[in-house]
């Protein structure tokens, strides 16, 4: 089994097609939605965790783009500078995955599991201490 | 007949190894259990610390004579602007200082780097004079090579601080932090009952020549810090619900650290400079020992809409709720996070505990009471054309 992350961006005219009924139906994949941006008779997107075998992967993905849906795999993500980190709390203002927490002991933690790449904490760390590695 | 202890006492108890420290967090603890009366008995020193940013801060520089020798009329150092005005080899470094083509280097960037002993362009003009020929110089400066250098901050360390939300639907970029729409999130800065203006809340210690620890040394509270305000509303417990009073700070930077004193840069607003102060408070009787056994969910502060003209207020909350992780605002659960580092706070209190214990840190008695009758003027325009 492989999990994956992908940026689905749909035409307006699909809008009404039941794409995460089929991958699952039909190819064996667990979805878990983790942003949607979606509008009745406009274009939309979807942020999506997908996970399956790597051939039925494929083969959704196939599917999907014969659908006109474009995907785009993330294989984005945030690298914090831990050591330097004064944990102020500003980038936990941002982050509504609840990926960026402060514990117990008022220090920040990462999970990056609950990391969506969202970006916001970027440009929300006062001393840049978030960037975004782009390495698989 | 209730307990009375002078400076002189409690400093001979340092002295001697004998006085009973406890940070802010420590005694509002106590509180619970105990009363001010007993309080008073069993505690000599409370310890109090903040580690925020700043923006009202900066360092004055003596570079020392070039030979031939130049009157320095525009300064720039690793291209930041600093002041000019100041003689000839001497400036300040104003924290949020910027050249606006690279507004992510700033003061307080300058600031750091010359605490961490790095070596920084100095490019400084002048017009040339009969007493200081030279026009123009560009070298190497480091805290090694400049004679004095020295943290002075005209406002520093907030007696409370508002809370920020926005209404609006757009993202809010604030020294606040970044400001989600619709009320999606609610910052606060300050560090609740350890934070030190809120444990002397009519500065009856706290004053002119205060001891105190600045960005990882000694330093010195030196003048009501700009913005002084001591009519701000108090609440039941006489600490007041929104942002009031502020101190001025001097230390050596030389012998600062950048683990208590550090650079920032906020999206779309600016620079700034996060600044670790710890202030001990003496126990002297039993009313400080009253104000020092503030526990978080007696200090309230205001929240306002940073989002709105005019900044709105949009109620009252205790830091309890702030620190729970949500307030309630207008009806709705809103997620709240803080921008000051408590964690540090904390480190700060223990450590200036830690030397007070150890008697290499003493209390002193304000050389001069701050007022006690302040407020805050606006800025009037006058009119004319921009």
């Amino acid at each position: 089994m492989r999990k994956k992350r992908y940026i689905l961006k749909f035409p307006a005219q699909s809008g009404d097609k039941p794409l995460s009924y089929h991958l699952v139906k039909d190819y064996d994949i667990r979805i878990n939605i983790l942003k949607a941006e979606v509008w009745p008779g406009k274009t939309g997107s979807l942020l999506l965790e997908l996970e399956g075998t790597a051939e039925n992967l494929k083969k959704g993905i196939a599917w999907l783009e014969a659908n006109q849906v474009t995907c785009e795999p993330i294989d984005k993500k945030i690298r914090w500078n831990h050591q330097q980190c004064i944990n102020c709390g500003n980038c936990t203002a941002v982050c509504f995955s609840g990926a960026l927490t402060m514990d117990s002991n008022w220090e920040l933690t990462f999970n990056p599991e609950k990391c969506i790449v969202c970006e916001l904490c970027v440009p929300a760390c006062p001393l840049n201490l978030f960037e975004i590695d782009f390495r698989e | 007949m209730s307990i009375k202890k002078t400076y002189e006492e409690i400093n001979e108890k340092i002295r001697s190894g004998k006085a009973v420290v406890l940070t802010a967090e420590e005694v509002s603890a106590m509180a619970k259990e105990l009363s001010p009366a007993e309080i008073v008995k069993k505690v000599d020193v409370v310890t109090t610390a903040t580690f925020g940013a700043m923006c009202s801060s900066g360092a004055f520089i003596n570079f020392g004579h070039a030979d031939p020798p130049i009157r320095m009329e525009k300064i720039r150092l690793n291209g930041v602007p600093v002041y000019e005005g100041l003689a000839a080899v001497d400036t300040y470094i104003g924290a949020t200082a910027c050249d606006p083509d690279n507004p992510k280097y700033g003061g307080a960037h300058v600031i750091q780097d010359l605490v961490d002993g790095k070596e920084l362009e100095l490019e400084a003009w002048g017009k040339g004079t009969d007493c200081y020929p030279r026009k123009y110089i560009r070298t190497k400066i480091s805290k090694e090579t400049v004679n004095e250098m020295f943290l002075f901050n005209p406002r520093n360390a907030y007696q409370n601080y508002n809370v920020a939300v926005n209404t609006t639907d757009k993202i809010k970029y604030t020294y606040m932090g970044t400001l989600l729409p619709n009320l999606r999130n609610a910052t606060y800065s300050t560090s609740g009952e350890l934070s030190p203006l809120l444990n002397d809340p009519e500065f009856r210690t706290i004053g002119l020549g205060t001891r105190i620890f600045l960005g990882g040394t000694e330093g010195y509270v030196v003048w009501p810090g700009t913005q002084f305000n001591t009519s701000k509303p108090k609440n039941e417990f006489g600490v007041p619900v929104s942002n009031s009073a502020t101190i001025a700070v001097i230390g050596d930077l030389k012998q600062m650290s950048s683990e208590y004193l550090r650079a920032a840069y906020y999206e779309k607003y600016g620079v700034s400079l996060f600044v670790g102060i710890g202030i001990p408070v003496p126990v002297l009787d039993e009313d400080m020992a009253r104000r020092l056994s503030i526990r978080n969910e007696q200090i309230e502060t205001t929240v306002l809409d940073y989002g709105s003209e005019g900044t709105p207020a949009l109620g009252r909350v205790n830091y309890e709720q702030l620190r729970s992780g949500a307030i309630k605002v207008n009806g709705k659960k809103v997620r709240t996070a803080p921008v000051s580092s408590l964690e540090k706070a904390r480190k700060i209190a223990g450590l200036l505990k830690e030397k007070i214990q150890k008697g290499e840190f003493e209390i002193t008695k304000p050389v001069m009471r701050f007022p006690s009758n302040t407020s805050l003027k606006g800025l009037k325009e006058t009119g004319g054309e921009a």
